[in-house]
């Protein structure tokens, strides 16, 4: 690690402007309700929440806006109950609170709308709204003020014409968040938080949600609202808290904040970045990889690049502009529409990953866990599982030759611990990272796709593995990467690819561009 | 002949360690370094510790209660005898278990395996048919029952449950089609002095049971097929990113399952003499039983032959102490609810306690 110093060199750290004291500033909306304060939660290998501070105020729209992995999810946990936190407080009326268990939460009067709806489909709607605390006597459910308490809750959200006697599963995903907010209210929640509520819904149903916001806000509920779509915090939210690397980098902003400004603070540099400097790319360096008018229907089209052997090329872009989408159709796991990949002049299978991985293409995903690793298998087997028919002799495995060339590509990428009989549940998520790493230089590929290759890894770590990509890009691979961190795609990259909404916008070279250009083209692209 | 039963256990001994490091790595991470070469009582043994012990508390209560007639090699052979057909069948359902699946028509494929085997030695044409004819007939027709299965699940996107639910009441309704639900006795020569006779004082049905285990043994843990077992019920989606061909090997998956389903039938047939429509009733239901007990994973992804044996043994161990002693069939089926519950609740608590280890 090189550089730890949050506040030093020249980039102005988004919390110099915007201490959590900044609150004070905005307009009272009302009295302070709710407050989580220097919450940390550790899981084995990674910290999700480093210190996160939250204000919320009684009838407010709270915007809680972060990027992927960021530790909004964590922290709707440990709102809920779901999580205990294993640092700070939370206080509720300005008195302490702890929250064992969801139930508890809702007692406390905060209730979460997840993403997944959790609702019964093959119950009514009165009987989603009172799962679990049915009007009851003497163990007869009371059916008639069921369905009038329900009448009155779906009335104060604004849908008086829904029928509590509709059958759940045959609404619309807006109605089935109508049933949740309605259940919601029936415990009295004061502190109601949305887990991207609007992901679900067409433009009509956001505005309708939106209306049924404001009639909660004005009853005197908060509203907690999570969400990266920035149009829509500016339409509905009141404050905006943005939390970035599991900390609050600015809490209780104004809805008026200037966009460029939000999505500096969401993707902007939390550590000076350590990166080695390389050589520049040799010329006459060969073409290993080149794409041709790629296009995958629904996702990303037209997009083309060429990636020489000894250079990284990096794409920059907000989730949701197809960058993952990219990698993972270069890589055959997903057919593309239109388009060709070459590697090497060879032309590449479209839709075949054994093909793309003979030609020399290897991925590390974005969800390291769930779509790389066998975690409960030892390390050898993880690194070897492109190549253990290799090592095999007509169909019999060679463990011993395994366990010598996963032992070798750990000590070479210095993996620790450097035990390859660990499963790889026990390593952290940069070791993790590594492994998933010498499972394709084990294989011997020259074109390396890294999707978000330091989500989830801690700063030391980001340091070792911006060392790897150099030096793998040293050793002649041809390398892409894929960061929601702008700082981090420049700082890596020679030449970078900007993708807004599907499509490439601009490519260029990494010195010429700052974070602000980048984004200055991804809101044209949007824009456009 | 003798040399080669020897071989076969010196093949046996040293390597059966290697086969469950992944459970031990897992029960041990996080603490102290592990050798490579584990003691016994680290490796499979020990691993399998608690179905050892299960295996001779059963034993213990068997002698105790039933004396000589319990210990003798008779009765061992009678009680090897009645497992070697679950325990084919078993087998292969570990390789479907740990693949991330199921398969619930492995009994009614053995029946219409057997029926369609026995058919071809009762009917006039072919009244001279060679027995090691209606031994194919019978491993092709699990073959290909378990190739459908496998179609439709990996191909087909059918979910594995129902998709063999289907294949479970189709194939007991086609066998009733072919026998006319009449039961036909076999009584070509070769096929009953084959599967009726013994080798060495063993029973035929013993060996082929023995056999189908080592090999399945060294298939899941010595092949680059046992690798994709373990990878494809493991994590689906890594699997395919690291380039393994995934709904390919779910179907053979399958199709080793129904081949193990044939040679079953075929067993079936030598047993009793009789294709019947009605052969292997709820015996898919006991192979799972075993399966579980002996420690497979039934989300996937882990598992052992050498507790999917053990857990055949328990099962068969136990009917015949309850026989021995004149109890009923019905008190047999409340103990091996019991001990289903109990293997798994066992088993949970160990997977907790190695995550939290971790």
């Amino acid at each position: 690690m090189v550089n730890e110093d949050r506040t030093g060199d020249g980039h102005v750290p988004p919390d110099a402007r915007h201490r959590p004291e900044a609150a004070d500033e905005q307009p009272d909306t009302g009295a302070l309700l709710l407050a989580m304060r220097g919450i940390q939660k550790w899981f084995p290998g990674a910290r999700a929440l480093d210190g996160v501070d939250l204000e919320i105020r009684a009838g407010e729209v709270h915007c809680l806006l972060g990027q992927n992995g960021a530790g909004k999810s964590t922290l709707i946990k440990v709102l809920a109950g779901a999580h205990q936190p294993d640092a700070g407080e939370i206080l509720l009326d300005g008195r302490p609170v702890t929250i064992p268990d969801p139930v508890a939460g809702l007692r406390l009067g905060i209730a979460t709308i997840y993403q997944e709806l959790d609702v019964v489909d093959g119950l009514t709607v009165a009987e989603n709204v009172f799962l679990g605390h049915e009007p009851a006597r003497g163990g007869f459910s009371q059916r008639r003020a069921t369905t009038a308490r329900t009448r009155e809750l779906l009335r104060r959200l604004g849908h008086g014409d829904l029928s509590p006697h509709r059958e759940v599963g045959r609404l619309s995903a807006a109605g089935k968040q109508i049933v949740s907010l309605a259940r919601a209210l029936s415990h009295d929640a004061r502190v109601i938080v949305m887990d991207e509520p609007s992901a679900v819904l067409d433009s009509e149903e956001v505005v309708n949600l939106f209306r049924v916001v404001r009639e909660l806000t004005a009853q005197g509920v908060a509203v907690v609202y999570i969400s990266h779509r920035l149009e829509e915090i500016r339409q509905i939210g009141d404050r905006i808290t943005v939390v970035k690397d599991g900390r609050t980098v600015a809490s209780g902003l104004a809805a008026s904040t200037p966009t460029d400004e939000l999505i500096r603070l969401m993707t902007g540099r939390s550590v000076e970045y350590a990166i080695p400097r390389r050589p520049a790319v040799r010329d006459d360096a060969p073409v290993l990889l080149d794409v041709r008018g790629l296009t995958l229907r629904g996702a990303f089209r037209d997009v083309s690049f060429r990636v020489r052997g000894g250079e990284v090329l990096g794409l920059a872009g907000l989730v949701g502009s197809g960058r993952s989408e990219v990698l993972e159709t270069v890589f055959g796991a997903r057919r593309a529409t239109a388009g060709s990949v070459e590697v090497a002049g060879e032309l590449v299978r479209p839709g075949s990953v054994p093909h793309a991985v003979a030609a020399g293409i290897g991925l590390c995903p974005e969800e390291r866990k769930s779509q790389g690793l066998l975690l409960d298998e030892p390390l050898f087997r993880n690194v070897t599982l492109s190549t253990f028919t290799r090592a095999a002799r007509a169909g019999f495995l060679d463990e011993g030759a395994e366990r010598r060339e996963a032992d070798a590509q750990v000590r070479a990428l210095d993996v620790r611990p450097a035990d390859v009989e660990r499963p790889a549940r026990a390593l952290s998520g940069g070791n993790q990272q590594k492994v998933l790493l010498a499972r394709w230089l084990a294989r011997g590929c020259r074109v390396l796709l890294l999707d978000e290759p330091t989500r989830g890894v801690d700063v030391g770590a980001r340091a070792e593995i911006y060392a790897l990509i150099a030096r793998l890009a040293a050793e002649g691979a041809a390398v892409v990467v894929v960061s929601s961190e702008i700082g981090e795609v420049l700082g890596l990259s020679d030449r970078v690819l900007v993708l807004s909404e599907g499509r490439a916008v601009h490519e260029g070279p990494a010195t010429g561009i700052d974070e602000h250009r980048v984004l200055d083209l991804v809101m044209e692209g949007s824009a456009a | 002949m003798s040399e080669q039963h020897v071989t076969s256990e010196q093949h046996l001994a040293p390597e059966v360690p290697k086969a469950d490091e992944t459970a031990r790595v897992e029960a041990e991470a996080g603490e102290t370094r592990r050798s490579r070469r584990p003691s016994i009582l680290r490796g499979a043994a020990g691993r399998n510790l608690g179905l050892v012990v299960a295996l001779v508390a059963i034993c213990a209560v068997g002698v105790i209660t039933a004396g000589d007639r319990f210990a003798s090699v008779d009765n061992l052979l009678t009680i090897l005898r009645l497992a070697s057909i679950i325990g084919v069948l078993s087998i292969g359902m570990t390789f479907v278990i740990i693949g991330g699946g199921i398969d619930l028509s492995v009994g009614s494929v053995l029946g219409l395996s057997s029926v369609w085997a026995s058919t071809l030695a009762t009917q006039t044409l072919a009244a001279n048919t060679h027995w090691i004819v209606m031994v194919l007939c019978a491993l092709a027709v699990g073959l290909g029952a378990g190739l459908i299965n496998g179609l439709l699940v990996a191909y087909g996107k059918v979910v594995a449950f129902i998709a063999t639910l289907a294949m479970m009441v189709a194939a007991r309704g086609l066998a009733e089609m072919i026998s006319n639900r009449r039961t036909q006795i076999v009584t070509v020569r070769g096929f009953l002095d084959f599967f009726r006779g013994d080798f060495l004082g063993v029973p035929t049905l013993v060996w082929i049971f023995a056999v189908v285990a080592v090999a399945g043994w060294v298939l899941l843990n010595r092949t680059t097929f046992g690798r994709r077992t373990i990878a494809v019920g493991g994590n689906p989606e890594a699997a395919r990113l690291a380039g393994i061909k995934v709904r390919r090997h779910t179907m053979y998956l399958y199709a080793l399952a129904g081949l193990a389903a044939g040679i079953g039938g075929a067993m079936m047939l030598g047993r009793t003499t009789a294709g019947s429509s009605t052969n292997g009733q709820l015996y898919e239901l006991d192979a799972i039983a075993a399966v579980v007990v002996g420690g497979t994973l039934l989300a996937g992804g882990r598992g052992t032959i050498v507790g999917t044996v053990f857990g055949v043994l328990i099962f068969t161990t136990l009917s015949n102490v309850f026989t021995q002693n004149n109890l009923s069939i019905s008190a047999q089926a409340v103990a091996k609810g019991v001990i289903i519950v109990v293997a798994v609740l066992l088993q949970q608590r160990f997977a907790e306690r190695s995550r939290a280890g971790t």
